[in-house]
């Protein structure tokens, strides 16, 4: 092999790094949406390799729905302060009592749909033009064929349909007053590479990612962590169980798996084995139906 | 471990969406919970057995219509290589789709229904592949199984196709006979072709050379960002953030900014957030220094002072039209190509290209969606480019409408 041959996580860097310099290069006023999960830790690591000595040309932002894992939250504030980047925290609480809504209701309500009016509220606050996530292809097939720079009108609604054909290197983040734009530069990343890239540039991470005791509930098969936020019926089996966090999403929405992986060589060696896809194992929210993630996407969902 | 790019070429009909599921379910890239949800809809399609065309359909009016729409990337990996699948639809009104998966691509496969042999489809995808310069075309004549896995049959197709090839100037062609449904030749080679001296599909993949598909020798770095900290400390730091789109930089060389003329030494390689290299190469995105304090912005190009790619302000170029609304020559348009986005104008549109015969129909009436077209487009600056064929990276370029703001024409420059 040549000398001037990069490896996979290499490309994968550098594709990711263009992408967040094409950003900070056509817009205005872009934010990087950070969840505390292990993807937008990984932008947040590739933004710092994108624009450091500089500063980010954007600031964090969270969209709490005030079902978060403490352990995310906690992560979250000490990251941003560690790299002396800002971060704009929206509370999905606040936009239920200034708007109104009706919460879900049930054993494992979830704030899910609720996210998208916090998010298109902040974006109309500061004016975002675009705002970078960390969705991959690999997790779903409306993601599949969801573009790396991806137009929302401006109710954020995606359209599959109207998609801007994507050829080469070339972005075209041009939009309409009130429009913006979905930028996703890790889509070409599967799960398996994102955690190969944690091992190999020793990215912490919040301590939910690794296998620990835990209160929870079985639930058709899945993990569900004992919280204030889901209902407790009298059939419930709480039981302890050694668990760690696959994804990192609500504590509403997210199952862990029964695990006993301490490290990170560890985790990847149980993906490697596991015949369950990531969102398939830990999401509830996507069993919903088969296009679950396509119609929340067409409602303005990230 | 390196990543291999590539697209397949088909429709339904031809197999293609079994040959995607076969390679992600036999590299057992598929899990449990995905197979359990297509087991679902093929049982409320009410035929028999695991259809593995459902695994690359996405949409739900893609379901429902039975076809797909869209681009769609997969993934998938081994020991070897990580794969990345354009997955493209291959009807006359996808061609749109095919250019822009093929434009991302470092390999096509071209998928014959041995029943039928080369077709216009064929043809179309074939004469694509060449006006995209795509650097390796692998030729899979599948469904071998619904021709008794003959080899008379087989060596037929490869004699007509490699006619084609030759008169479309595609150099680089493997042949390989599979069937995508039974599995034969996917992954492991299969006994049923005792005849084929070749490797499986898979093998093939994995060892073709993707170097082939980036360009060392023609230096070209796109400035897309200026890192200005203007901090006490960092006071004076002025990097150029891009990334390499082809070539190689060495600390020392010398180097011109276009379209300016000026010219400098490279006094710093920054990569990896910072670290400090001698040398840096494509396709890796670095920050690159210079002795000089000359003005350079996004959209300029930093290239070797020895090795100068063209600047003009008009383009030849052959341009696929993207957009429902037809091309209206006189009509202005953004046109961006890495970097740079600049206003133009189509001036004349020589011929369009016939996609299934190659043939020229001069002075066209009207250009519409999916018409593959000879242009000339004047711009209003000067725009730093390579012809297509000698330089992927720095010869494509797409125009934008300046009232949508979408992308109506990919333009591969002559």
């Amino acid at each position: 092999m040549s000398v001037h041959h990069l490896d996979y996580l290499d490309e994968l860097e550098s594709e990711a790094i263009h992408i967040f310099r094409e950003v900070a290069g056509q817009f205005e006023k872009p934010a990087l949406l950070f969840s505390g999960g292990k993807d937008s830790i990984v932008l947040v690591h590739l933004a710092l390799k994108a624009f450091r000595p500089g500063k980010f040309p954007f600031p964090l932002v969270h969209i709490d729905t005030g079902h978060n894992f403490p352990e995310a939250l906690d992560f979250r504030d000490q990251l941003a302060e560690k790299i002396g980047e800002k971060l704009v925290v929206r509370k999905v609480e606040d936009t239920i009592k200034a708007k109104k809504l009706t919460e879900q209701k049930g054993k494992f309500a979830s704030r899910n749909q609720l996210q998208t009016y916090t998010l298109l509220d902040t974006i109309e606050e500061f004016g975002f033009d675009a705002c970078i996530g960390g969705a991959r292809r690999d997790e779903e097939k409306a993601r599949a064929k969801e573009r790396i720079f991806s137009v929302r009108d401006e109710f954020g609604q995606w359209d599959p349909k109207k998609q801007r054909p994507e050829l080469w290197n070339t972005y075209n983040g041009k939009i309409n007053k009130g429009e913006n734009v979905r930028v996703f530069p890790i889509s070409n990343w599967t799960e398996l590479d994102v955690w190969n890239y944690i091992r190999r540039e020793k990215i912490e991470l919040p301590s939910i990612y690794f296998a620990h005791e835990r209160q929870v509930l079985e639930y058709e098969g899945q993990f569900v962590a004992i919280s204030e936020f889901i209902r407790i019926d009298e059939t419930d089996i709480i039981i302890n169980k050694k668990v760690r966090y696959r994804t990192v999403g609500d504590m509403t929405c997210t199952a862990a798996v029964a695990s006993d992986a301490s490290t990170i060589d560890d985790i990847i060696s149980e993906i490697i084995a596991t015949k369950t896809s990531e969102r398939g194992e830990t999401r509830i929210d996507d069993k919903v139906s088969e296009a679950a993630m396509e119609d929340r996407k067409k409602n303005g969902y990230f | 471990m390196d990543i291999l790019r590539f697209i397949t070429a088909g429709s339904v009909d031809d197999g293609k969406s079994t040959l995607i599921g076969r390679l992600l379910y036999d590299s057992k890239s598929i899990m449990i919970d995905q197979l359990e949800a297509i087991e679902k809809q093929t049982r409320n399609r009410e035929d028999g057995e695991i259809d593995l065309a459902l695994l690359t359909d996405g949409l739900r009016a893609e379901r429902e219509q039975g076809i797909t729409i869209d681009v769609a990337y997969k993934y998938f990996t081994t020991p070897k290589r990580k794969f990345i699948i354009a997955d493209a639809p291959g009807h006359i009104q996808y061609t749109r789709n095919m250019v822009t998966g093929a434009s991302n691509s470092d390999l096509i496969i071209i998928l014959i229904d041995a029943r039928n042999g080369v077709v216009e489809q064929t043809r179309r995808h074939s004469i694509i592949a060449s006006l995209l310069n795509m650097p390796q075309v692998i030729v899979a004549v599948n469904k071998m199984d619904l021709v008794d896995y003959s080899q008379d049959v087989y060596n037929n197709i490869v004699i007509e196709y490699a006619d084609l090839a030759k008169a479309l100037g595609l150099e680089d062609v493997t042949y390989i006979p599979i069937s995508a449904l039974n599995g034969d030749n996917i992954v492991e080679k299969s006994e049923v072709f005792s005849w084929y001296e070749g490797s499986s599909l898979l093998q093939l993949l994995e060892d073709v050379e993707v170097e082939k598909a980036i360009d060392l020798a023609h230096a070209r770095f796109p400035v897309q960002y200026v890192i200005r900290p203007q901090t006490e400390a960092l006071h004076d730091y002025r990097g150029y953030a891009g990334k390499i789109i082809s070539g190689i930089y060495k600390k020392g060389d010398k180097v011109t900014v276009l379209p300016s003329g000026l010219t400098s030494t490279i006094q710093k390689i920054e990569t990896d957030g910072g670290k400090e290299a001698e040398e840096a190469f494509a396709p890796q995105a670095v920050v690159l220094h210079l002795e000089d304090d000359v003005d350079i912005s996004r959209g300029d190009v930093i290239v070797l002072h020895k090795d100068v790619p063209q600047t003009s302000q008009e383009l030849e170029v052959l341009l696929c039209w993207m957009d429902s609304k037809p091309l209206v020559s006189g009509n202005k348009y953004l046109l961006q190509i890495n970097s740079t986005r600049v206003r133009s104008v189509v001036k004349d549109i020589e011929y369009r290209l016939d996609v299934n015969s190659l043939e020229r129909k001069y002075s066209p009436d009207q250009v519409g969606l999916n018409d593959i077209v000879k242009a000339t487009i004047k711009t209003a600056q000067p725009v730093v480019f390579d012809s297509y064929k000698s330089l992927r990276a720095n010869g494509g370029a797409v125009l934008i409408d300046e009232t949508s703001n979408v992308t109506v024409g990919a333009c591969m420059i002559q």
